[in-house]
C-alpha cells in the first residue's frame, strides 16, 4: 500500500503545469527525433541536456524520459515507412513492417506499432511499480558470463531469420560479426582491422552506417529498380474509422504484446544489454512460437507487434538499473545518469528513500507519457501516410538526402557518409543474388557485447569454457539457447518426416 | 544472374582473404590464462566467411542455389542505367560535398534527381531545392545544434549564426 | 502548388537579405568571439565519466551565457581517444574546435606512435581538476585495511583475484601495476569498457577490487556496499567527504603511491592568442561558478587551475612519467 501512496503523490507531481507540458513536449520532440533516421533516443535525450538546466530536477528528467519514450514510439515510424531503423531498437521493426506498408497497409503497422508500444510501455510501468527494489538484486547477478550467454541467446532466436540459403545466411551473420570488430579491442587496448590507415576507423563501424546504408540506400536502389523510374504511388489510404477498425483487428494479437513486454522487460533490466537484443529476442520468440512462421518477414502483423512491445518495455526496464544502481542499461540512460549527476542527484541504492518525490515523479510520469506517446502517435498517422504518397522520384531523392545527412550526424564524419555508400551499393547488388541482409545488421549491433563479454569470462576464469555452463544464470540461459537453436531444425525435420510420409502414403 | 554469383562469391572469399590477413596484426591464438587474443575473433569469424564462400561455390558447380541456375540477366540494361544513374548522382552529391558542403551538394543532386530523373515541373524542383536545404539548416544547426559540413560556403552562415544564437 | 512554391521562394529570399544586414552591425565587438558554434570533442564516448563531465560544463556555459556561440560537444571516442587527437591535428589553426581530455592524452600517442601526434604542439587553454583515485572492496569481503588487503591476494593467489578496470594500458591498469609492484601481489586483471560497469561489477561481486575514481563508487560507499580502502592522493589534497579516507602516504607506504587523472582542456595547434586569451576566459568563469565548485566537491576531485605554457610543461612532464609507467607495465618498448 506504501507504494500506491508513494504513486499517488508522483501522479500528483506530474500534472503540476509546468510538468505535465513538459511531458507533451517531451513526447512530441522525441517522436519526431525517433522518425529521423539516424536520430535516435540517444541524440534527442543528449541534445537537449543543456537546456534542462533551467527547470528542476524531476521536471527535468521527467521530459528527457517523454523525449526517450517518444522516440522509441518514433522509431517504429521510420522503420515501417521507408524501411530504415531510426535506430538499433527499431532495426525487428522493419522486418514486417516494411512489408506491410508495401502492401498498402502502412496505416495498419502505425497503429499496430504504436498500440503495441502503449501495451509494453504500461505493463512495464506497472513492473518497474511493483519490482523495482527486488530485481535491482537481478541486474547485479549479471557478470560477463551471464551477458555472453545472453547474447548467445539473442542470436539462437533468430537463428531462423535468414533465407532459405543456408551458406549465405551464415556468411551474412559473420561479415557483420567482423566488421563489429572494427576499431579498438577494449581488451588489449589495441586498435584493429583499421583499413588503410584510415582515423574515421578507429571508432569502429557504427550499427547506424550499415543500417541506413542497406535498408535505406539498398533499399531504395531496390525500389527504383522495381519502378524503373515510373511513379510509384503508395496506396494506403487513412481515416479516423479504419484506425479504430485497426485498432479492434489488434485482439489476436495480444498474446504476442503481452510476451513482447514481459521479455523485453526483463532483458531491459539487465545492464549492458539494452532494448535492442530485448526487441530482437521478442521478433524471434514470436516467429518460433507462431503457427504460421513462414509469414513473418513478409508482412506479419505480429511481426510489428513483438519487437515494438519489447523495445518500449526494455526502455523502462533499463531505467531501472540506472536508478538503482547507477549503471546504465542502454546509452540513453548513460546520458540520462549523467543528467541526475549534473542535477545534483547521487543515483545509487538511496536514490528511492533520498529522493521519492524524484523517482516517483518520474516513475508517474511514464505512465502519463505513454498514454500521450499514443494519442499524439495516432493523430499523426494521416500525416504520415500522407508523406507516402507522394510520387516515388520526390519521395527517393528526399530520402537519399535524409540518408546521407542522417549518416553523418551521429559522428560528424564523412568517412561514415562514405562507408554508408559502400555499403548501400554492395548490399543492394548483393541482395539481387539472395543474399539475406538482416542477418548481418543483427550480428552488427550483438557482437560487440558479445565479444568484451566472452573474453571477460575467458580472463576470469583463465580460460575454463565450462565457466558459462557451470555458473547457474548463464548455465540457464545457455540451455534455453541450445533448446532454441534445436527447436527450429526439430520442426524443420518433423515437417519433411510427415512430408515423407504423405508421400509414401498414397 | 550465374555468372554474377560466381563473381561475387569469388570477390566475397577474397575479401575474407584479406579480413584474416589483416586480422593478424594481433595475436589471434589462444594466449593461456586469457582465452582468445584480440585478433582471434575477427581471424576465425573471416575463415567462417571463407568457408562459406567455398560451399556458395560449391553450390554453384552443382547448380543447387536458384541464383546458379537462374538464366535471366543479373542486370537488365534499363536497371543498369538507373543504377549507375543513382548511385553515380549519389556518389557526385557526396563527393561535392567536401567541396561546396551540404547546402550547394543537396539543392544540385534534388534539381538533378527531381527535373532530369524524375521529369517533374521546374516548380516542384525549385521549391524542394530551396525548401530542403532550409528546414535541414533549421532542424540540425539550430535546433539540434549539429553543424552540418559547408566546405567553402562555410563563411557565408556565419552572419545565420549570428542571427539565431 | 504552384502558388506555394513561388510564396516559400520568397520567403526564404528575404530571409536570406534580412540575416545578412543584422549581421553586419554584430561584428563591431572588441577581442575574439566565436563566428560559428564551437566544437567541444570528448576524447572518450558517449555516457562515460569524461563526456559527462564535457556535458556538464557545457551546461554551465550555456546556463550562464559565457558565449554568443553554443559549444556542441562530439564524441570521437575511437582508438582510445585517437582519432580525436589525430582529428586535432587535422584542425590546426582552426579556432572553432577544443578538446576535453584525460589521460589516455598522454597514452595513446604512446602507444600509438604511428598517429603522428605531438601532445606538445597543441595549444594549452586550461586544466580544471584531477580526479582521484582509491582502492576499493566489497564490504562483504571484511576488508578494512592496506594489509588486511595484500594478504587476502596473497592467501587467494594470482588465480583467485580478480581486479577490474578499464582497458588495458589505461589508467586502472597502470594504477594496478603500482600496486603490484609496491605490495609484491599477483591479480588477473579483467579490462571493461568503463568505470561505471568496473564499479558495478565489483558490486555484484564478479571481480574482488578496483581502483575506481570517487564519482563512480559514491553511491554505493554510502548505501554500504563497498568500502575505500586507501586513496592514491598526496597528504590533505582531498577534502570534503573524501578526506577521511586515508592515503598511502598516511598510512605509511612511501608517497610514490600518487595517481592523478587531469581533467583539461586544450586547442589545436597555431591558433591566435586573441582566440586561446577568449577560451581561457570563458573556463576561468566556469572554473568558478558556484556549479562547478560544488561539482568538485562533491565528486572527490582536486581543484587544479593552470594555464599557458606552465600547462604544457605539466602535459610533458606527466608524458614522461606515464612513459615509464607504461615502459614498467611492458605496454611499450
Amino acid at each position: 500500500m506504501e507504494v500506491l501512496a508513494l504513486l499517488i503523490n508522483g501522479f500528483a507531481i506530474t500534472f503540476e503545469p509546468l510538468n505535465l507540458a513538459l511531458v507533451i513536449a517531451g513526447v512530441v520532440v522525441g517522436l519526431f527525433i525517433g522518425a529521423m533516421p539516424g536520430l535516435g533516443s540517444v541524440n534527442g535525450v543528449a541534445i537537449l541536456l543543456p537546456m534542462t538546466f533551467l527547470v528542476p530536477p524531476t521536471s527535468a528528467v521527467i521530459f528527457l524520459a517523454a523525449i526517450y519514450y517518444g522516440a522509441m514510439y518514433g522509431g517504429a515510424i521510420s522503420s515501417i515507412m521507408l524501411g530504415i531503423p531510426g535506430a538499433s531498437t527499431a532495426v525487428a521493426t522493419t522486418f514486417d513492417g516494411r512489408p506491410l506498408a508495401l502492401k498498402g497497409l502502412a496505416d495498419k503497422a502505425l497503429v499496430a506499432a504504436a498500440a503495441a508500444s502503449f501495451v509494453g510501455g504500461t505493463i512495464s510501468v506497472v513492473l518497474f511499480t511493483l519490482f523495482a527494489l527486488p530485481l535491482a538484486d537481478v541486474a547485479l547477478a549479471f557478470g560477463p558470463p551471464e551477458t555472453f550467454a545472453l547474447m548467445v541467446l539473442a542470436f539462437a532466436t533468430f537463428v531462423g531469420l535468414g533465407g532459405d540459403d543456408i551458406p549465405k545466411t551464415l556468411f551474412s551473420i559473420l561479415i557483420g560479426l567482423v566488421l563489429s570488430t572494427v576499431g579498438l579491442d577494449i581488451i588489449s587496448g589495441q586498435p584493429r582491422l583499421i583499413f588503410g590507415d584510415l582515423t574515421g576507423f578507429y571508432h569502429g563501424i557504427n550499427f547506424l552506417v550499415l543500417a541506413i546504408g542497406i535498408y535505406g540506400i539498398g533499399e531504395m536502389l531496390w525500389t527504383i529498380e522495381v519502378s524503373q523510374g515510373e511513379v510509384l504511388m503508395s496506396k494506403a489510404t487513412v481515416s479516423f474509422r479504419g484506425i479504430l477498425n485497426n485498432l479492434k483487428g489488434l485482439k489476436s494479437s495480444i498474446k504476442t504484446m503481452i510476451m513482447g513486454s514481459f521479455l523485453g522487460y526483463f532483458v531491459g533490466i539487465l545492464p549492458a544489454a539494452g532494448a535492442t537484443p530485448g526487441s530482437l529476442m521478442a521478433y524471434g520468440v514470436a516467429k518460433t512460437m507462431s503457427k504460421n512462421p513462414e509469414t513473418y518477414g513478409k508482412g506479419n502483423i505480429d511481426g510489428v507487434v513483438a519487437p515494438e512491445a519489447a523495445n518500449n518495455a526494455a526502455s523502462t526496464g533499463s531505467m531501472l538499473p540506472m536508478l538503482t544502481l547507477g549503471i546504465p542499461g542502454s546509452p540513453t540512460t548513460a546520458i540520462l545518469l549523467g543528467g541526475m549527476v549534473i542535477w545534483g542527484l547521487e543515483p545509487g541504492p538511496l536514490v528511492f528513500t533520498d529522493h521519492p518525490d524524484f523517482v516517483w515523479g518520474l516513475i508517474a510520469s511514464l505512465y502519463v507519457a505513454n498514454v500521450f506517446a499514443l494519442l499524439i502517435n495516432i493523430g499523426f498517422i494521416p500525416a504520415f501516410i500522407w508523406v507516402l504518397k507522394m510520387p516515388f522520384t520526390i519521395l527517393a531523392p528526399i530520402i537519399f538526402v535524409l540518408c546521407v545527412v542522417g549518416g553523418y550526424v551521429p559522428t560528424q564524419d564523412m568517412h561514415d557518409v562514405w562507408l554508408m555508400l559502400i555499403f548501400g551499393v554492395v548490399g543492394y547488388l548483393m541482395r539481387k543474388l539472395d543474399y539475406p541482409m538482416a542477418p548481418a545488421v543483427l550480428a552488427i549491433v550483438l557482437g560487440p557485447l558479445a565479444e568484451p563479454a566472452m573474453r571477460q569470462s575467458l580472463i576470469g576464469s583463465h580460460g575454463d569454457v565450462m565457466t558459462f555452463f557451470e555458473r547457474p544464470i548463464s548455465g540457464t540461459i545457455m540451455a534455453i539457447a541450445f533448446l532454441l537453436f534445436v527447436l527450429p531444425l526439430l520442426k524443420a525435420a518433423k515437417g519433411r518426416l510427415s512430408r515423407r510420409r504423405a508421400e509414401g502414403s498414397p | 544472374m550465374r555468372v554474377a554469383e560466381f563473381v561475387m562469391a569469388l570477390v566475397m572469399a577474397l575479401f575474407s582473404l584479406y579480413l584474416m590477413w589483416k586480422s593478424t596484426e594481433l595475436p589471434i591464438g589462444w594466449i593461456p590464462d586469457e582465452g582468445p587474443g584480440g585478433g582471434a575473433f575477427p581471424f576465425w569469424l573471416s575463415l567462417g566467411m571463407l568457408l562459406c564462400c567455398l560451399w556458395m561455390l560449391v553450390r554453384w558447380v552443382t547448380r543447387t542455389s536458384p541464383p546458379s541456375r537462374s538464366t535471366e540477366p543479373y542486370m537488365t540494361p534499363q536497371t543498369l542505367k538507373w543504377f549507375l544513374l543513382v548511385a553515380g548522382s549519389l556518389t557526385v552529391m557526396i563527393g561535392l560535398i567536401h567541396i561546396i558542403g551540404v547546402y550547394g551538394a543537396v539543392p544540385l543532386f534534388l534539381i538533378f534527381y527531381v527535373r532530369f530523373l524524375g521529369r517533374h515541373s521546374w516548380v516542384i524542383t525549385g521549391a524542394l531545392a530551396v525548401f530542403t536545404p532550409i528546414a535541414a539548416f533549421l532542424f540540425f544547426e539550430i535546433a539540434l545544434k549539429k553543424t552540418l559540413p559547408k566546405g567553402f560556403t562555410e563563411p557565408l552562415f556565419y552572419p545565420l549564426y549570428d542571427f539565431f544564437f | 502548388m504552384k502558388k506555394l512554391a513561388t510564396r516559400i521562394l520568397s520567403l526564404a529570399v528575404a530571409l536570406g537579405v534580412g540575416l545578412g544586414f543584422s549581421a553586419v552591425q554584430k561584428d563591431a565587438a572588441a577581442g575574439w568571439e566565436p563566428k560559428k558554434p564551437v566544437e567541444f570533442v570528448i576524447m572518450a564516448g558517449k555516457g562515460g565519466g569524461a563526456d559527462r563531465l564535457a556535458r556538464f560544463i557545457q551546461g554551465i556555459i550555456e546556463k550562464n551565457n559565457l558565449s554568443s556561440k553554443p559549444f556542441v560537444p562530439i564524441n570521437k571516442g575511437g582508438g582510445s581517444g585517437a582519432e580525436a587527437l589525430r582529428y586535432l591535428k587535422d584542425h590546426a589553426g582552426d579556432p572553432h574546435v577544443i578538446m576535453a581530455t584525460l589521460n589516455s592524452y598522454y597514452t595513446t600517442p604512446l602507444r600509438n606512435p604511428g598517429l603522428g601526434v605531438d601532445i606538445a604542439e597543441f595549444t594549452p587553454i586550461t586544466r580544471l581538476a584531477e580526479d582521484t583515485f582509491q582502492l576499493w572492496v566489497h564490504t562483504d569481503t571484511g576488508i578494512t585495511t592496506v594489509d588486511e588487503f595484500v594478504a587476502a591476494v596473497k592467501a587467494a593467489g594470482p588465480e583467485n583475484w580478480k581486479m577490474g578496470g578499464t582497458g588495458k594500458g589505461q589508467e586502472d591498469s597502470l594504477v594496478t601495476a603500482m600496486l603490484e609492484k609496491k605490495f609484491d601481489i599477483k591479480v588477473t586483471y579483467v579490462p571493461y569498457k568503463g568505470g561505471g560497469t568496473v564499479a558495478k561489477e565489483l558490486i555484484g561481486k564478479h571481480i574482488n577490487s578496483t581502483v575506481n575514481n570517487p564519482s563512480e563508487q559514491a553511491g554505493f560507499w554510502e548505501a554500504g556496499k563497498s568500502r575505500p580502502l586507501a586513496s592514491f592522493t598526496p597528504k590533505g589534497k582531498l577534502t570534503g567527504r573524501f578526506g577521511d579516507i586515508p592515503t598511502f602516504e598516511e598510512l605509511g607506504y612511501g608517497t610514490d603511491m600518487v595517481y592523478y587523472m587531469q581533467r583539461s582542456v586544450i586547442a589545436p595547434a597555431g591558433i591566435d592568442k586573441d582566440v586561446q586569451a577568449f577560451y581561457v576566459g570563458v573556463f576561468e568563469k566556469v572554473y568558478k561558478s558556484d556549479e562547478w565548485q560544488e561539482y568538485l566537491d562533491k565528486k572527490g576531485l582536486i581543484p587544479g587551475w593552470l594555464t599557458g605554457t606552465a600547462l604544457t610543461e605539466y602535459f610533458v612532464a606527466e608524458r614522461e612519467a606515464h612513459r615509464q609507467m607504461l615502459k614498467a607495465a611492458g605496454e611499450i618498448d
